[in-house]
């Protein structure tokens, strides 16, 4: 499934902020996460990756330090500061409001026109 | 294809890609090293799941997205790297930040160096407000030796080149303070004054190109640093007559007058480092900023023809004659001089190779123009110089004027035929490069033979 630009650039912040908040990691392994939690469905382009990841970092919400990798190589692993908990449950909260606001409409289009079939919910999993 | 075969040509696209990467200016090195982490983790996935090396590659660049896109969101979050920065770090240039470090402490060394050379003779009873002559005399002295000995340290000259430069140095030293050649009245001599740093200007030369000085890219680079050197000068000039402002107004409301210490101290002591530190900024940042010189010449390369066209109209078509005044020669010359600037400049930046475009037309027109007006003021000056007679100034003056006139004529040749293809762009920067050692040796004639003529 393509995503909508805009709508990826959207959400980038809290999902980035939410892997983040699971422990500490790396370009790569956090592009990994997204992979498989959205099960394959949401395709980041990996460079673009980097640009949010500075612009996070330059916001204070994660902070970033070079580590040498079990490879040997010299990696830039990242980890959610205090100020990034609090941005992260601020735009969960926000994220909410837009869900349930969009879950709402769309409950009630189905509901007058049950004949509609382009429009079909899909199951968001909820998570606490 | 054995597997260490398969390494090594998956390092050498590797390689291959870091280079392409590293020339975005908005991607950093260190961000190049994060991507190429990420790259090689990708590599490493792709093949764990059973694709070739090269083939992990393809897949792997791909998915890292368009570079001129990623460049731009690079370029978007980090937009101060566009303004390429300077002072803090070496960043962009190849050299390691120890080099840069020591760099920097021999040039400060050396202008501190030469600030307390041009206080020495005070120590020897010659103060600066009494021997205003000697220090005119002296004054490349106090600071060409010390800009000489940065760049024979810097392109680790050979110890015969080092003899010849000290030697020329010592020589000049000797001119400018023995008799016949250092005039005993009271006024200092301006024409000496004047030619000995043109003169000297060529033996920085000879140390700044090192053993490139026999090459045409070798002197056209220093002719770029001369440039250069003159702009971050004038600006460091700017700074320090705004901080001797302040430290004047500040001193001032408690009561203490400053103007000694400024023109015994912080003018000429300041004035001297200046030249090195001006330097080293020059040297540091070369490859980091752009030259302002060609930015400079582009700009007012048609103001001046514009202005000389004008001018040249106005006395064609109104008759005014010419008004033959002492300066006139001399401000002629300056002009001259200027227009050599303007063209030494845009040669220095011009892609040798490039097609003949509008502002090459727009040269050659302020290149004709300045003859034209050289040609109307040497005119009125032959007419009258049985009146003036020949005194040493307007001889060295005539002298320049002939100078500039034969390399201004030949380059309109040159730039002609260039335009019209018959002849290509080397040979201007060629002819231009090849003249330097001309300035020179007229003003050392100006320095060693005229004191021995004009007795």
């Amino acid at each position: 499934m393509d995503i909508s630009k805009d709508l990826i650039a959207a959400s980038s912040t809290p999902i980035v902020l939410a892997i983040l908040a699971e422990g500490d990691s790396y370009g790569y392994a956090i592009l990994t996460r997204v992979r498989e939690v959205s099960g394959g469905r949401m395709e980041w382009t990996d460079g673009m990756l980097y640009p949010v990841l500075h612009r996070l970092e330059r916001l204070g919400y994660i902070a970033a330090r070079w580590e040498t990798a079990e490879t040997g190589r010299r990696r830039k692993y990242y980890h959610l500061t205090t100020e990034g908990r609090a941005q992260l449950a601020e735009e969960s909260r926000q994220w909410k409001v837009v869900d349930a606001t969009l879950r709402g409409i769309l409950t009630e289009l189905q509901r007058a026109l049950p004949d509609l079939r382009t429009v079909s919910l899909p199951q968001i999993p909820e998570r606490a | 294809m054995s597997e260490s075969n398969q390494d090594a040509a998956l390092e050498e696209q590797i390689a291959q890609w870091r280079a392409f990467i590293r020339r975005r200016q908005a991607i950093h090195a260190v961000d190049v090293a994060e991507l190429e982490d990420h790259l090689r983790e990708q590599v490493a996935g792709l093949m764990a799941n059973g694709l070739a090396g090269d083939e992990a590659f393809l897949v792997a660049v791909k998915r890292m997205g368009n570079m001129d896109s990623l460049s731009r969101e690079f370029a978007r979050e980090h937009s101060d790297r566009l303004w390429k920065q300077l002072v803090a770090t070496p960043a962009g240039t190849s050299a390691s930040p120890w080099r840069f470090e020591t760099d920097a402490w021999v040039a400060v060394g050396l202008a501190v160096a030469a600030a307390a050379s041009i206080k020495l003779p005070t120590l020897f009873g010659l103060r600066i407000e009494a021997q205003e002559t000697f220090y005119l005399r002296n004054l490349s002295l106090f600071v060409l030796p010390f800009l000489a000995g940065y760049f024979a340290w810097k392109r680790r000259l050979a110890p015969r080149t080092i003899g010849w430069l000290g030697a020329a140095f010592v020589v000049a030293g000797v001119l400018a303070n023995l008799p016949p050649f250092a005039p005993t009245g009271k006024h200092p001599d301006p024409l000496q004054a004047l030619h000995l740093p043109i003169a000297l200007w060529l033996a920085v030369g000879v140390a700044y190109a090192g053993q490139r000085w026999s090459e045409v890219s070798g002197r056209m680079d220093f002719i770029r640093f001369t440039g250069e050197l003159f702009i971050y000068y004038v600006l460091i000039a700017l700074g320090g007559g705004v901080l001797t402002a302040f430290m004047a107004l500040t001193f001032q409301s408690i009561g203490i007058k400053v103007e000694h210490f400024f023109q015994s101290w912080l003018l000429p002591c300041g004035a001297t480092g200046a030249v090195l530190i001006a330097s080293w900024l020059v040297e540091a940042k070369q490859s980091v900023i752009e030259n302002m010189a060609p930015v400079l010449t582009r700009l007012f390369t048609p103001l001046f023809a514009a202005m000389l066209v004008a001018f040249l109209g106005t006395v064609f078509w109104s008759g005014r004659a010419v008004t033959m005044d002492r300066d006139l020669l001399i401000g002629f010359d300056l002009l001259l001089v200027v227009v050599l600037g303007l063209l030494l400049y845009s040669v220095s930046a011009r892609d040798s190779s490039a097609p003949p475009g509008v502002f090459d037309g727009l040269q050659v027109v302020l290149l004709v123009s300045a003859l034209l007006a050289d040609a109307v003021a040497l005119w009125v000056i032959g007419t009258r110089i049985g009146e003036y007679g020949f005194t040493p100034n307007r001889v060295a003056a005539l002298g320049e004027n002939l100078i500039l006139l034969v390399n201004l004529g030949w380059s309109t040749v040159l730039y002609l035929r260039f335009l019209t293809g018959r002849g290509s762009f080397a040979r201007l920067e060629k002819w231009q490069t090849d003249y330097l050692p001309v300035y020179a040796l007229w003003a050392a004639i100006v320095v060693i033979v005229f004191p021995l003529v004009f007795r």
